[in-house]
């Protein structure tokens, strides 16, 4: 999977947990989950958890640590992925 | 373990709605409060017409579901509570309730917490509470995590 690829599919599972539509339409890798899409710091936890189901992955403490911003959430999925193969 | 449970709860008279933890396990938690007619909140919700508010059905149903089964699963993980426990507080990060009856002064009400996951330190469950005649009173999903919180001397 591509990194574009990635955040396409990444766009559909942050949805539920932001208010900001606007903003989600338009995120690229530097978008700051919490500061820039306003999502509830404990709600990263069920993003991580629907990201797993998505993906068919595990993400561990310090993956999850740096999922801090699209980017970073990008990274550790395709990291995940390439392990799965 | 239920006992010891209870009595580390950060909660003070006023504040603290767990009366008996029935049963405790990995993937839930059963516990009974008894509203006590002279609780503060009655005085002035309603005047002359006292009703339990809906933020405290709320609170009693986090106390039991998400706290106590918290530090239970807490306390399995690590066989004690943090070094720090006086600076560790429990916090409700998410809820979700809907309400169905009234509960009145007096009245003695169940809380039934199911597990949906604790994971990254934040647990999630489904919390239903019933009355004394077993219906519902409230049900939803809560969140909350257990924060270490720097207290300003």
């Amino acid at each position: 999977m591509t990194r574009e690829e990635i955040l396409a599919e990444l766009k559909k599972v942050i949805a539920p947990y932001t208010t900001n539509k606007e903003m989600l339409a338009g995120i690229d890798e530097r978008t700051d989950l919490i500061k820039d899409l306003k999502i509830n710091s404990a709600n990263l936890v069920d993003i991580i958890i629907d990201a797993e189901a998505k993906y068919d992955i595990e993400i561990d403490y310090d993956s999850a640590d740096k999922m801090v911003n699209v980017g970073n959430c990008i990274d550790v999925i395709s990291e995940k992925l390439t392990e799965k193969k | 373990m239920t006992n010891h449970i209870l009595n580390h709860l950060p909660y003070k008279s006023s504040f603290r709605f767990v009366d008996h933890i029935a049963s405790l396990s990995e993937d839930g938690v059963k516990g009974e409060y008894t509203l006590k007619p002279d609780s503060f909140f009655y005085e002035d919700h309603f005047e002359n017409n006292p009703v339990t508010p809906g933020v405290i059905i709320t609170e009693i149903m986090a106390q039991i579901g998400l706290v106590v089964l918290g530090m239970f699963l807490m306390l399995k993980e690590t066989d004690h509570l943090p070094e720090e426990e006086g600076t560790m507080y429990p916090l409700l990060t998410s809820t979700d309730v809907s309400f169905y009856k009234m509960v009145l002064p007096g009245q003695k009400v169940t809380v039934i917490s199911k597990k949906e996951y604790f994971r990254f330190g934040k647990l999630k469950c489904y919390v239903e509470m019933l009355d004394s005649d077993n219906e519902l009173v409230a049900r939803g999903m809560f969140s909350g995590i257990i924060k270490k919180i720097a207290i300003k001397k």
